[in-house]
């Protein structure tokens, strides 16, 4: 079976392509670009797909997503959450290991793997815990997972705060040449934050988590890494100070990659306002300024990467006081369009951002996606970047509507998502 | 002006003109009080329920004597957090209220928010009775009807407030209301709860107490939590008292007929000296008295602009 995606503005940065053309696909991968398309859409055999006015690029890759399952099957499944990612435009998504029990051995990585070959509609990669049951005491059985088939290491949420133990995490992973994966927060200095420590947190008498709780993590963290030659990423940068301290340490050539999420792009503690739920996220949704450092930071390298920490909760376990209320939103529906805003903002190129979204991401966990080049699988994206839409959460694949963009006029519609090439969502 | 909420949520979103409205009716609302038959029916057939998931006597004892002289039926709903958060969820509970009748429902809650949940989700009328560190807005009202009858004004006045600011929503809502209301307000207590952001027009923060103190017209003196000694926010009470303790020595730097008030109940010797306490119980006493009016008042101006609707 093949596909001729005809006529649409090809995007891949991953070699540098901007312009209009034909995408062949035959037997799951990308066979050619030809110039003249008449053969291929005279032969019954060849599904044809008019992409003028739309964009062509490599389908999107998300290295931070939280499919829940198993254990939390209620919030989100491998397969809704791969039915999400494809209506987001993602073919590729990796999943954090806080499920339960924990990703920290091989058999719940093989469960994954399996559970995604038999009902995944994208290429799911599992994240393994740096430490057993994400506790921070004891090395998780990292070589064993690397085999089973994780991408890196992680103990997302549960940072971990032992610095000898996080020492030695970044040195044994250098054995599989993986990298070790930080959600930078001290967690003794965010104590019982439920929000941005600042003047809305004031307002708002909810326990701030300051920034400090971020930079000092993300500091000590840069250090381990120097100390062993570590391959460190940091997840979900939210501050101004974060954004500092990475520039600084990539330019004195650490090993160092970053990523942010869309809504620490698009949102600041404002959102937090008359207690929605739906704001409350961790790292929390910061100010004006970090706001700013981090578009900052995407447009001059130092956040190589866009992701969404896609983090489904349902609706009950939403609707209670704030303080209790979990923390995360779902992202992968949205992702796309918040990001183009960048775009309409000018703050990056459609090049730029669609770099973040595809090959910067994989390069950070050497995944090999993120790209149209001959002979690779084809996992396309095609969408149009100037039709808006009213976002809808009651219309999203995802099993939860935890979005505080529901209502929402944005730009950027999804018309199709090939994985390996085949057609998994139409939009 | 008319009051068209149907919410008394906080003293944030209410205007000058609102809160003087209030602080009016409440003048009305203790003449009854002063009556023998103490008793108006404005409230007659509206069933207002008290649901406190703290222990609170004095507040809900003030709510309930307001609501009972305004000839509501009143349903008392104490909880006690702990066992809710693994039972009922605050809405299911809420909404179980709702069906036994009650349309307006007063709240005190340990979780900063909790009043607007059910202003969002429910359709009765909703009280703040104290949410968190957020706001505790009868209080704040009937500490400016205090500092309104004691001083005749508000506009001008300085006002010192003493101690855990961090986390006392009584701070909170009375910091707006008098800015709201044209007084200067003085925060103070030790650096670690004295939240960086709180200042702003019209209110500054301080560390030293002798110094916030100069010339103000009116101190409240905050109730320092006891188990707040626990924690690292200052070594131990008898430092806290000595630094941040209101003394007759310290008072001489304020106004020379300065009211010293406090929302009770007080800790002798700790945050208050004694004789300082005595000598303010008058005020202090007065403002318990004056919040069954003002929360008449609120009752009253929610249950019209309720009809009026």
């Amino acid at each position: 079976m093949s596909i001729l995606i005809k006529g649409g503005r090809i995007i891949d940065p991953s070699q540098g392509i901007d312009g209009t053309g034909n995408v062949l696909i035959e037997n799951g991968a990308i066979k050619s670009y030809p110039k003249t398309t008449k053969k291929y859409e005279q032969d019954i055999d060849v599904t044809v797909i008019n992409a003028k006015g739309k964009v062509v690029s490599p389908g999107l890759v998300d290295i931070h997503v939280h499919l829940r399952e198993p254990g939390f099957e209620h919030k989100e499944t491998i397969r809704s959450g791969c039915e999400s990612a494809a209506a987001g435009g993602f073919t590729t998504i990796v999943c954090m290991p806080n499920t339960n029990p924990v990703n920290d051995n091989a058999s719940v990585t093989e469960y994954i793997l399996l559970k995604a070959r038999t009902e995944g509609i994208v290429n799911v990669f599992p994240i393994g815990a740096i430490t057993k049951g994400e506790m921070g005491e004891t090395l998780a059985q990292i070589g064993e997972m690397y085999e089973a088939g994780c991408v890196g290491v992680s103990d997302d949420g549960m940072p971990v705060m032992n610095a000898k133990v996080m020492r030695h995490a970044m040195e044994y992973v250098q054995a599989f040449d993986i990298p070790v994966i930080s959600h930078a927060e001290d967690k003794n200095l965010s104590g019982a934050g439920v929000m941005n420590e600042g003047e809305v947190s004031t307002q708002l008498g909810l326990v701030g988590i300051p920034c400090a709780s971020e930079d000092v993590m993300v500091s000590r963290d840069i250090t381990v890494a120097e100390l062993t030659g570590a391959r460190l990423h940091i997840c979900h940068v939210s501050t101004a100070g974060s954004v500092r301290l990475i520039r600084a340490a990539k330019k004195r050539g650490v090993k160092v990659t970053a990523e942010v999420t869309p809504h620490h792009f698009i949102l600041t503690d404002e959102a937090v306002n008359e207690y929605d739920t739906n704001a409350k996220m961790n790292p929390p949704l910061r100010g004006k300024k970090d706001r700013e450092a981090v578009i900052e930071g995407l447009k001059d390298g130092t956040l190589d990467a866009i992701a969404t920490d896609h983090a489904p909760h349902s609706e009950d376990e939403k609707k209670v006081e704030f303080d209790i209320a979990p923390f995360g939103i779902v992202g992968l529906e949205t992702a796309l369009p918040l990001s183009l805003k960048l775009v309409q903002d000018g703050a990056l190129t459609l090049n730029q951002m669609i770099s973040k979204l595809t090959d910067a991401p994989s390069d950070i966990l050497n995944l090999g996606k993120g790209t149209l080049k001959v002979g690779s699988a084809a996992d396309v994206v095609i969408f149009d970047p100037e039709k808006e839409f009213t976002v809808d959460r009651n219309k999203f694949h995802s099993k939860s509507k935890n979005s505080p963009y529901h209502g929402w006029k944005l730009k950027g519609v999804v018309n199709y998502t090939i994985v390996n090439g085949k057609i998994v969502y139409t939009g | 002006m008319t009051f068209q909420r149907k919410h008394i949520l906080g003293l944030e979103e209410l205007s000058a003109e609102e809160i003087t409205l209030i602080l009016d009716t409440a003048e009305s609302m203790k003449e009854v009080s002063a009556r023998d038959v103490k008793k108006v029916p404005a409230l007659r057939g509206v069933t207002v329920c008290n649901l406190f998931y703290e222990p609170s006597t004095r507040t809900r004892s003030s709510f309930e004597i307001a609501e009972k002289r305004l000839s509501a039926d009143v349903l008392n709903f104490t909880l006690s957090h702990s066992s809710v958060s693994k039972g009922e969820t605050l809405l299911d509970t809420a909404r179980n209220l709702e069906a036994m009748g009650a349309s307006v429902i007063v709240i005190r809650h340990p979780m900063s928010g909790s009043p607007w949940l059910l202003a969002r989700e429910l359709n009765s009328s909703i009280i703040n009775a104290g949410d968190g560190s957020h706001e505790h807005p009868s209080q704040a009202l009937l500490d400016l009807f205090t500092i309104r009858e004691m001083k005749g004004k508000i506009k001008g006045l300085k006002v010192a407030i003493v101690g855990d600011i961090l986390h006392s929503r009584v701070a909170r809502s009375n910091i707006w209301g008098l800015v709201k209301l044209g007084a200067e307000v003085r925060v103070v207590g030790p650096p670690t709860l004295i939240p960086k952001y709180i200042e702003k027009p019209k209110v500054r923060a301080f560390y030293n107490l002798e110094e916030a103190i100069e010339g103000v017209d009116v101190v409240i003196m905050l109730r320092i939590q006891m188990e707040r000694q626990e924690s690292v926010y200052f070594p131990s009470l008898r430092e806290y008292s000595r630094f941040y303790g209101l003394t007759r020595e310290k008072l001489k730097n304020a106004d020379k007929d300065v009211t010293v008030m406090h929302p009770g109940p007080i800790n002798r010797g700790i945050e208050l000296s004694s004789d300082i306490a005595d000598d303010a119980s008058s005020v202090i006493l007065n403002q318990v008295s004056n919040g069954i009016a003002v929360r008449m008042a609120m009752f009253y101006l929610v249950a019209s602009a309720g009809r009026s609707q």
